[in-house]
């Protein structure tokens, strides 16, 4: 059984009147563990396609089957709750709370699954020690360099174990030495077992990724 | 989420932008403060008023020449003319009524009293005896009003009056003339202050016969009636109307009114006007519902970006509408509470400014206050909740 299963999906936008398909006729298949690179040019449909994976959009037609249940017809409450268990997100602009501290950007995802606070403190102490942030954990994100950030960032969408991390352009605000720090942080939880899909335009990023899938006008130009 | 995540969590918001907090805090607490203050005076004035009839006896009739009509009209009044005067001769029967204790005629007037070349105007007050006991008053010095002699030219005279026209020498076995009269003064009263607008420190008591003489007038301005219990006021109350009317050829041509009927009508007069003012405030407690409420809408648009990372990270709609609720919520009851020091601090620089004034907020518009600021801080921020919780996650996190 894979792990990600999409069939016939469909995401139609209306623009004015005229209506752009950003995915059309996809199907795609992931295994758990797998290590996959979207790549494609802006507005190929590579986003949605991210953010339908993340369950953060629904498709217009078609269906997605995680870890073989069908989840575009759950509520949007079940489709939260899959995302707090089962997805972690990595995005572009790092998207912590400007007011809380590292160690309570972490502990984010724990509060709202409404974690025991010892086992959430525990829980946060471990991450942040592993992501060699321990003497980073009161302060804020703008007392905190890019790849702390995106490393703060990173100990957040994995404190939940999820199956699968998705990375929207991780390495897109970070210079180029702590950009491949981040990168080999990402492989190196994959290589534990977590799958990984992430979007990119960086063609060099792309080609480490054990799969790339390339898409163009909301169809897969290639996979493989 | 847990509830007390939930609070911390919008702790942390409002305390994470500042001056927003500060001058939301202010605004609802200008509402609860205007609140507090405002019917702090109006129940003041309330209690000020009660309290000064209070100081006039507890058992007290009053008997007004002339038929007050409060009922409507009258045809009986269309066809009487003038009312009888009220005369020393009525006060005098009255305390034939057997649930009277004793009775004062009051005649009052003003005019001039000078001693060695010390002129004064004074408020003049003819009576009999027995006012002193039934205005519960003490005497500083000398006597009262003799029962045996009731034309004798005697003064009994108010602190103040001593103090003005004698200073520190005793007042008492001078002569004073009042108008065109010499009086001798054998009584001065202990310092009360302020009696219903009259000051009782100001007076000059006469017989009333001599008052009468120097008004050259039979007619009285009051009879003041003690009942012999409170109890019996209103049989007091009854048997002096039956008596005049007996007197005044079956005609009730006088009104008489009870102390507790008065005082019943200015409290209720009052504490209209106090509920009154309340509601004007509480006018600036919707307002500041209104601005808790705009300041939450604006905080979905600030935190946008957050609140889609919320809803990526698992956040369900109702853990955001609590988050944004529970700071709604924070905010006036921050406001409520300092708008209630700030209020009894108001309360308590009018007590100091007026010191007779018992400006107290009453304890029905202390919760009502904090109660409106709570409930419509809540009801404001519904909406802004709804909104946060609605957002399109993918809308909200583009906008970071």
């Amino acid at each position: 059984m894979p792990l990600i299963e999409l069939t016939g999906i469909e995401r139609v936008f209306t623009l004015g009147d005229s209506a752009v398909h950003a995915l059309a006729n996809l199907d795609l298949s992931i295994e758990a563990g797998e290590y996959v690179a979207v790549m494609g040019q802006s507005g190929s449909g590579k986003s949605t396609l991210l953010n339908l994976l993340g369950l953060l959009d629904r498709p217009d037609a078609g269906t997605y089957r995680l870890e073989g249940r069908d989840v575009t017809t759950l509520t949007a409450d079940e489709q939260a709750r899959v995302r707090r268990e089962r997805i972690g997100f990595v995005f572009q602009s790092f998207h912590l709370v400007p007011r809380l501290t590292a160690a309570e950007n972490v502990a984010l995802p724990l509060m709202l699954a409404a974690l025991e606070p010892a086992e959430r403190a525990r829980r946060v102490d471990k991450a942040l020690q592993d992501f060699g942030l321990a003497n980073r954990a009161d302060h804020r994100p703008d007392q905190l360099s890019g790849g702390q950030r995106q490393r703060v960032a990173i100990a957040r969408a994995t404190i939940m174990q999820p199956a699968v991390i998705l990375a929207d352009e991780p390495t897109g605000n970070l210079d180029r030495a702590t950009g491949e720090e981040v990168v080999h942080l990402l492989e190196a939880l994959n290589a534990s077992g977590v799958t990984l899909i992430m979007v990119t335009h960086d063609a060099a990023l792309g080609a480490r990724a054990g799969r790339r899938v390339v898409m163009q006008d909301g169809r897969k130009l290639s996979d493989g | 989420m847990r509830p007390v995540d939930t609070l911390r969590f919008a702790t942390r918001a409002a305390t994470g932008y500042p001056l927003r907090t500060f001058l939301m805090v202010l605004a609802m607490s200008i509402g609860v403060a205007a609140v507090v203050v405002l019917t702090a005076l109006g129940d003041g004035a309330r209690r000020y008023v009660v309290n000064e009839f209070a100081s006039l006896g507890s058992s007290l009739v009053i008997v007004l020449p002339g038929r007050s009509e409060t009922g409507g009209f009258n045809p009986v009044n269309a066809v009487t003319s003038t009312p009888r005067d009220l005369t020393v001769e009525d006060g005098q029967a009255i305390i034939r009524a057997p649930a009277v204790l004793r009775t004062a005629p009051i005649a009052i007037g003003t005019s001039e009293a000078v001693f060695n070349g010390k002129l004064r105007d004074v408020t003049i007050v003819g009576t009999t005896a027995d006012y002193l006991k039934l205005r519960r008053m003490d005497l500083a010095q000398g006597r009262f009003l003799p029962v045996e002699d009731p034309n004798a030219a005697v003064a009994v005279i108010g602190a103040k009056i001593q103090s003005e026209l004698f200073g520190s020498e005793s007042a008492i076995g001078k002569v004073l003339r009042i108008g065109d009269r010499r009086v001798r003064i054998i009584g001065v009263l202990a310092s009360t202050g302020q009696g219903l607008g009259m000051n009782a420190d100001e007076v000059v008591i006469l017989p009333v016969v001599v008052a009468q003489a120097m008004f050259n007038s039979n007619t009285l301005f009051r009879i003041l009636v003690e009942a012999r219990d409170r109890t019996l006021i209103e049989q007091a109350k009854a048997q002096t109307t039956a008596l005049l009317k007996e007197r005044h050829d079956g005609e009730e041509d006088v009104t008489v009114i009870t102390q507790d009927a008065v005082l019943a009508t200015f409290d209720r007069i009052l504490g209209t006007l106090t509920y009154g003012v309340a509601g004007i405030a509480a006018i600036s407690l919707a307002v500041a519902g209104i601005l808790v409420m705009n300041v939450m809408l604006v905080a979905v648009t600030q935190r946008t970006g957050e609140i889609g990372l919320l809803k990526a990270l698992g956040a369900e709609g109702k853990a955001i509408r609590n988050a944004f609720l529970a700071e709604a919520a924070l905010l006036s009851a921050a406001g409520a509470v300092t708008g209630y020091l700030l209020g009894q601090a108001g309360a308590f620089a009018l007590r100091t400014a007026v010191r007779v004034l018992p400006a107290y907020p009453p304890d029905w518009a202390v919760v009502a206050a904090l109660g409106t600021a709570l409930v419509t801080g809540l009801l404001f921020g519904v909406m802004p909740a709804n909104r946060a919780a609605r957002l399109d996650p993918v809308q909200a996190l583009m906008k970071h």
